[in-house]
């Protein structure tokens, strides 16, 4: 390849990456800007500063940020949790066994992965504040079912479908018993699709707004997202995009950290769920 | 498959076996299948075919939350206010043309990523694959808060940048009237979502066959020629695909809005109509029957997609 080529390549690469990243600099160079400083009409600070980190972290606003924190996590991961093992024994099932049945279930969670989440969440509004579940941990998990189990039963499906189960007959022919078989071929082999699911599934439960906006009122369940859109400043007087900036970079970081560490699984785990000859 | 991974004990059967013998062990494996796989279904209808049902149920009342006591069944009148209701319509409108602009520049720009990516040197491949993920991994709400303060009158560094813009003033309020409150909304969406448009038509670029390339290439073609050509038949599949998950995720378009202009100005999406009615007016009548027109809305644009367009999900479903 010339040069020229090279050079090419290497500014279309710039160009991506600039594009990609460039919002995000500009939500760090804004969580460093002081108050007085927010409004200089710039892109970078006129003199860096912690005051919006110190803030939502041990200041005046982070009864408002740490506790949504703490819930966007526990409230995540369970959900991940619970929908990768549902959608563990569907795959197996959808990849493994021969039923009738099959394609009804990929298509349902095709339809649900489709559906629009504001009209399940209006009823629920309704339902959840009857029966208790409002403002709960459990009354935001079982929602963002919804949202986490259709991509999880694809994505694993997909997954599933390109290990080579045979091996592990060839094991136990070997005299591997049952379980050793399962244990030291079939997991090692199934952990990666399951894993990088989980990462999928957990992206878009984070992601959520309209199921946390709607479905919670206080510290006690609302997550991130919702906390974010509320946010308002640690008093009326003051303007909270530093504080908001400061906390969306820091619920950023662990979706940064994942994509750089797992990135080829998660390519590989989006499209083969959705795309495939 | 199966048939590959039978013990090897059942493997030694006659070709000719009785088919009760046969139906016995299929209907094990069906009975196994649905066991495995039945809890999975089941939460899925459970927490998604219930809310609609209820929804549909709630549309039927008048029935308003700070008012129990007069709640009554109205039949369909909800929908008749909703459907003769001009904010109805604007909503509608905006939806629609926040869903094509965005799913439009998102393919347009996508297939040219994915086309970078396909051919980019190995050296840099993983740079590009993992800033492209960076986007999509973003909460929505970060991301249009992000937008927002670039463009917001006070915070913002667009004004000051692009001032030498006809058009653009230090003074400019993107966020003051309807046209320009679009655009912001909608480059947000497309900055966060073209990533994933990208990787799905990456895939599908990698099954346009190399062999029909370079025949192509032999007999003379040029670039465009075989893009055209050779290149977009090939995957189509994969760009309908492509086009109806991301149709169908703008037209719920609710975060960006909510969080940049909260409705104000007109840019009231259908979501944020529904949201609006059901959370802010606790008019859960009206706010189940817009939710469920949402929804009928989906179900006809999906439908649409597959019988107009003969998408074939079976590519979707990974068969």
């Amino acid at each position: 390849m010339s040069t020229r080529t090279k050079v090419l390549w290497w500014i279309g690469g710039v160009v991506i990456v600039l594009y990609a990243l460039f919002p995000i600099a500009w939500i760090i160079s804004i969580s460093l800007k002081a108050p007085s400083d927010i409004a200089n009409g710039q892109f970078l600070p006129s003199s860096p500063s912690w005051q919006n980190y110190e803030d939502i972290l041990t200041g005046s606003a982070s009864d408002l940020f740490l506790p949504s924190l703490r819930n966007s996590f526990g409230i995540c991961l369970i959900a991940t949790a619970i929908s990768c093992l549902l959608a563990m024994f569907a795959a197996y099932a959808i990849a493994r066994l021969d039923f009738p049945g099959k394609r009804l279930i990929l298509s349902t969670a095709l339809g649900v992965a489709i559906f629009p989440v504001i009209s399940i969440v209006t009823p629920l509004f309704n339902v959840w504040r009857q029966i208790g579940l409002y403002d709960t941990w459990l009354g935001l998990i079982l929602p963002y079912l919804s949202l986490t189990l259709p991509i999880s039963i694809w994505t694993m499906s997909a997954f599933f479908r390109e290990i080579p189960w045979e091996m592990e007959q060839a094991a136990q022919v070997d005299g591997a018993t049952t379980w050793q078989a399962f244990r030291k071929v079939i997991v090692p082999l199934a952990a990666p699709g399951v894993f990088t699911t989980a990462i999928i599934a957990f992206f878009i439960a984070w992601n959520d707004f309209v199921y946390g906006i709607v479905l919670t009122s206080t510290e006690a369940a609302r997550p991130v997202p919702a906390a974010l859109g509320l946010f308002s400043g640690a008093s009326q007087f003051e303007d909270p995009t530093g504080a908001i900036a400061a906390a969306a970079l820091i619920v950023t970081i662990p979706v940064v950290v994942l994509v750089l560490l797992f990135q080829r699984r998660i390519v590989a785990g989006l499209t083969n769920g959705a795309v495939k000859g | 498959m199966s048939t590959t991974t039978l013990p090897p004990t059942e493997k030694t059967e006659p070709a000719s076996a009785p088919r009760k013998g046969i139906s016995d062990r299929a209907r094990s494996e069906r009975k196994l299948g649905w066991l495995l796989a039945g809890p999975a279904f089941f939460v899925m209808l459970a927490v998604t075919a219930y809310p609609i049902l209820q929804a549909i149920y709630d549309s039927l009342f008048s029935y308003r939350l700070t008012d129990p006591d007069n709640r009554e069944f109205n039949g369909l009148a909800n929908y008749g206010v909703i459907l003769s209701d001009p904010l109805w319509w604007q909503s509608i409108w905006v939806t629609v043309l926040i869903t094509v602009v965005t799913v439009a520049v998102e393919l347009v720009l996508g297939f040219a990523l994915a086309m970078v990516m396909a051919k980019a040197l190995s050296s840099i491949r993983p740079i590009l694959r993992a800033a492209i993920l960076i986007p999509y991994a973003v909460i929505t709400v970060v991301s249009a808060f992000a937008w927002q303060f670039a463009f917001d009158i006070n915070t913002g560094f667009v004004n000051s940048w692009f001032a030498w813009l006809p058009g653009v003033a230090t003074d400019t309020d993107w966020f003051g009237d309807f046209g320009t409150s679009i655009l912001v909304i909608c480059l947000a969406e497309i900055w966060k979502t073209t990533p994933f448009i990208s990787l799905l038509l990456l895939a599908g670029l990698a099954q346009v066959p190399e062999v029909l390339q370079e025949a192509a290439q032999v007999d003379g073609a040029t670039w465009w020629q075989r893009l055209w050509r050779v290149t977009i038949p090939n995957m189509k599949a994969a760009i309908m695909v492509a086009l109806l998950f991301r149709t169908l995720d703008a037209f719920r378009v609710f975060d960006s809005i909510f969080i940049m202009t909260a409705g104000a100005n007109g840019t009231e999406s259908v979501s944020f109509l529904a949201y609006r009615q059901t959370i802010a007016r606790l008019e859960i009548g009206l706010g189940s029957a817009v939710s469920v027109l949402l929804f009928v809305a989906v179900v006809l644009i999906a439908v649409g997609f597959i019988k107009g367009f003969k998408v074939d999900l079976s590519q979707a479903r990974g068969e």
